[in-house]
């Protein structure tokens, strides 16, 4: 063992104190956002810093919620009730991220087994052709991706932001590192039992890589969800915002309402923490996992 | 990798793989071809031709390099390059060390420990551009903005500083907030990797007297260092595209000290349609912008497989 010297020691404290403040740092804009969505008129526009409420006060998401209206859901010719269009928002963001996720762990499993496991030809190149495209800067091919949505009638559709989600190779990648850790031996066995390809996959592939298809599920959803540039691009109309689009265009509106800007950056943001927190394991997981022989 | 290469197999097994493994990848791949790699070629070919955003067809009338050389006359194109630029010298260096540096700081504290500072450094990336950019917005402001309040009643200014509406400082605060919500999953990837680095050799190393900082450079360094390249190629990635913070601070402005690369597509994609040939012209901005990462990953690449 090696004894600790009273330098390394002093050092690691500094750098501990250094660290907290750091992080306080750090979460201070996500304070910010929660005081001040509660916060009345007149702390918002105090020029002295109001570091607390005064009073807590439920104007500005009042605000939000009255400030414009949208019909809760459009299907085909099918509309739902008038409601806050902040409500529309939230529920197009959902549909959104929960599509594009579910998509996305589906056809990105299926070709992740079958890029590990399936000695089809053409399988080197179609990798290396997958992990060079992770390399383009994805906001390029948004502005051409556009004509070609519109060709498709696609474009101011919800579909136009998942369906290129679903298409970066990304989660193609990661279950093909997740599903190499699949005993061949194992597929031997089901095949000589004579399992059909798709049972395989389903009873023994699936149940192996399920850890890859949470971290895979939870990073696309994130991304789906705060992947502002696609969505200012594909969604012009106010009916098919998101929560990022819909609080960038209230900001673009009243720039200086910093209290119905924090209500909505909060109605924004607060899910997606939350659905952050309760999975991060899987997300660091995920993360690292993506990067290892990246 | 698996046994099945190993012994050569026979026609009809081949065959049953080839059928199989298209079959598995088929869903895939329309969505990669159809939305990732075509658009990709739409973009290359229009950057070749004049195309309105309006037009009808896909593609305009070819006109060469023509969109190439006026882009190298563009002033507004090549101050974006030029803060483009700035953006990536600035932030990659600043992103990878700073999170090194916490990363080696935190990597041995308790577990639940650990995952509260990993966690607090990840927020601003989860918490998504537009409510971080809107709140440093606030942040910011000339008049009620907390930053010139304190400095105003701590005495360090007496008149509150317009840290966006100059173009001295304006393109400084975007680089902050782009490092704020950058640096989280480098410090996820060096965590676990700082976590997997051989303990043998760390304790060989020690044995033979080497002191901490001998250990960090010669035995951590050099194991993380395909960590290290992906987090090099990732950032230069991200702020290349830096693009909704310029749309939603400052547009750009003032005069032009904030434009980026990716602004100005975006800009010249749907700002300015009355000039001819706008979406060809954006188009050939987004393929320079690619070969410039291209480039730079290579480049990236290189320099870590000599090390």
């Amino acid at each position: 063992m090696k004894i600790e010297n009273p330098r390394s020691r002093a050092y690691k404290i500094i750098s501990l104190i250094i660290l907290v403040i750091l992080a306080f740092l750090f979460l201070f804009p996500l304070y910010w956002i929660a005081t001040g969505a509660f916060k009345p008129a007149a702390d918002i526009y105090a020029q002295k810093p109001v570091w607390w409420p005064t009073e807590w006060v439920s104007n500005n998401f009042q605000n939000l919620f009255t400030k414009r209206s949208a019909p809760l859901y459009q299907i085909g010719s099918l509309e739902g009730p008038t409601a806050p269009a902040a409500f529309r928002w939230l529920i197009n963001t959902v549909f959104m991220s929960v599509m594009a996720m579910l998509i996305t762990c589906l056809t990105a499993a299926m070709a992740g087994y079958a890029l590990a496991k399936k000695r089809f030809v053409g399988r080197g190149i179609l990798f290396s052709l997958i992990v060079c495209a992770m390399a383009l800067p994805k906001q390029v091919i948004l502005i051409p991706l556009l004509k070609e949505m519109s060709a498709l009638g696609l474009y101011d559709t919800l579909w136009a932001v998942i369906f290129p989600t679903v298409g970066w190779p990304f989660g193609v990648f990661l279950m093909k590192q997740f599903s190499e850790g699949i005993p061949g031996e194992i597929l031997e066995a089901t095949r000589i039992d004579g399992a059909s390809e798709l049972k395989t996959f389903s009873t023994v592939v699936l149940p192996m890589v399920k850890p890859g298809i949470g971290a895979l599920a939870i990073f696309t959803f994130i991304n789906s969800w705060n992947d502002y540039f696609m969505q200012l691009v594909m969604l012009p109309s106010g009916n098919n915002f998101t929560m990022p689009l819909g609080i960038a265009s209230l900001q673009a509106e009243t720039s200086i309402d910093m209290g119905l800007l924090m209500a909505g950056a909060a109605l924004a943001s607060v899910p997606i923490i939350i659905v952050f927190l309760l999975f991060q394991k899987y997300f660091t997981q995920g993360i690292t996992m993506g990067a290892v022989k990246g | 990798m698996a046994n099945p290469s190993k012994t050569p197999m026979s026609r009809a097994l081949q065959r049953r793989e080839n059928v199989a493994g298209y079959l598995f990848m088929l869903p895939s791949l329309i969505f990669f071809l159809g939305f990732v790699i075509i658009p990709m070629f739409i973009c290359i070919i229009t950057s070749l031709t004049e195309t309105n955003m309006t037009d009808p067809g896909l593609f305009g009338q070819f006109i060469g390099l023509r969109n190439f050389s006026n882009l190298f006359q563009d002033e507004i194109f090549l101050k974006g390059l030029k803060n483009t630029f700035l953006i990536v010298i600035v932030s990659v260096p600043a992103v990878c060390g700073f999170s090194l540096w916490v990363s080696s700081a935190i990597y041995k504290l308790k577990g639940p420990v650990l995952s509260a500072f990993r966690c607090i450094f990840y927020l601003p990336v989860v918490t998504g551009s537009v409510a971080v950019t809107v709140v440093w917005k606030w942040m910011y402001d000339n008049y009620t903005g907390i930053l010139n309040g304190v400095l105003k009643s701590t005495g360090l200014v007496e008149k509150g500083i317009n840290w966006l509406g100059d173009p001295k400082t304006a393109i400084w605060c975007i680089i902050l907030i782009l490092f704020t919500t950058s640096v989280g999953q480098p410090i996820v990837l060096y965590v676990s990797a700082l976590g997997n680095v051989d303990q043998t050799l760390v304790e060989a190393a020690q044995v033979d007297g080497a002191t901490d900082l001998q250990v960090f450079w010669k035995i951590k360094w050099a194991q993380m260092m395909p960590t290290t390249l992906y987090i090099l190629v990732i950032t230069t990635i991200n702020s290349f595209q830096c693009f909704a913070l310029i749309q939603l601070l400052t547009q750009g402005g003032p005069n032009h000290s904030t434009d980026t690369v990716m602004y100005y597509i975006y800009y010249t994609a749907f700002k300015l349609t009355e000039q001819v040939g706008h979406f060809g012209y954006a188009n050939a901005m987004g393929v320079v912008l690619a070969i410039f990462i291209g480039a730079l990953s290579a480049v990236q690449f290189k320099l870590a497989k000599e090390k």
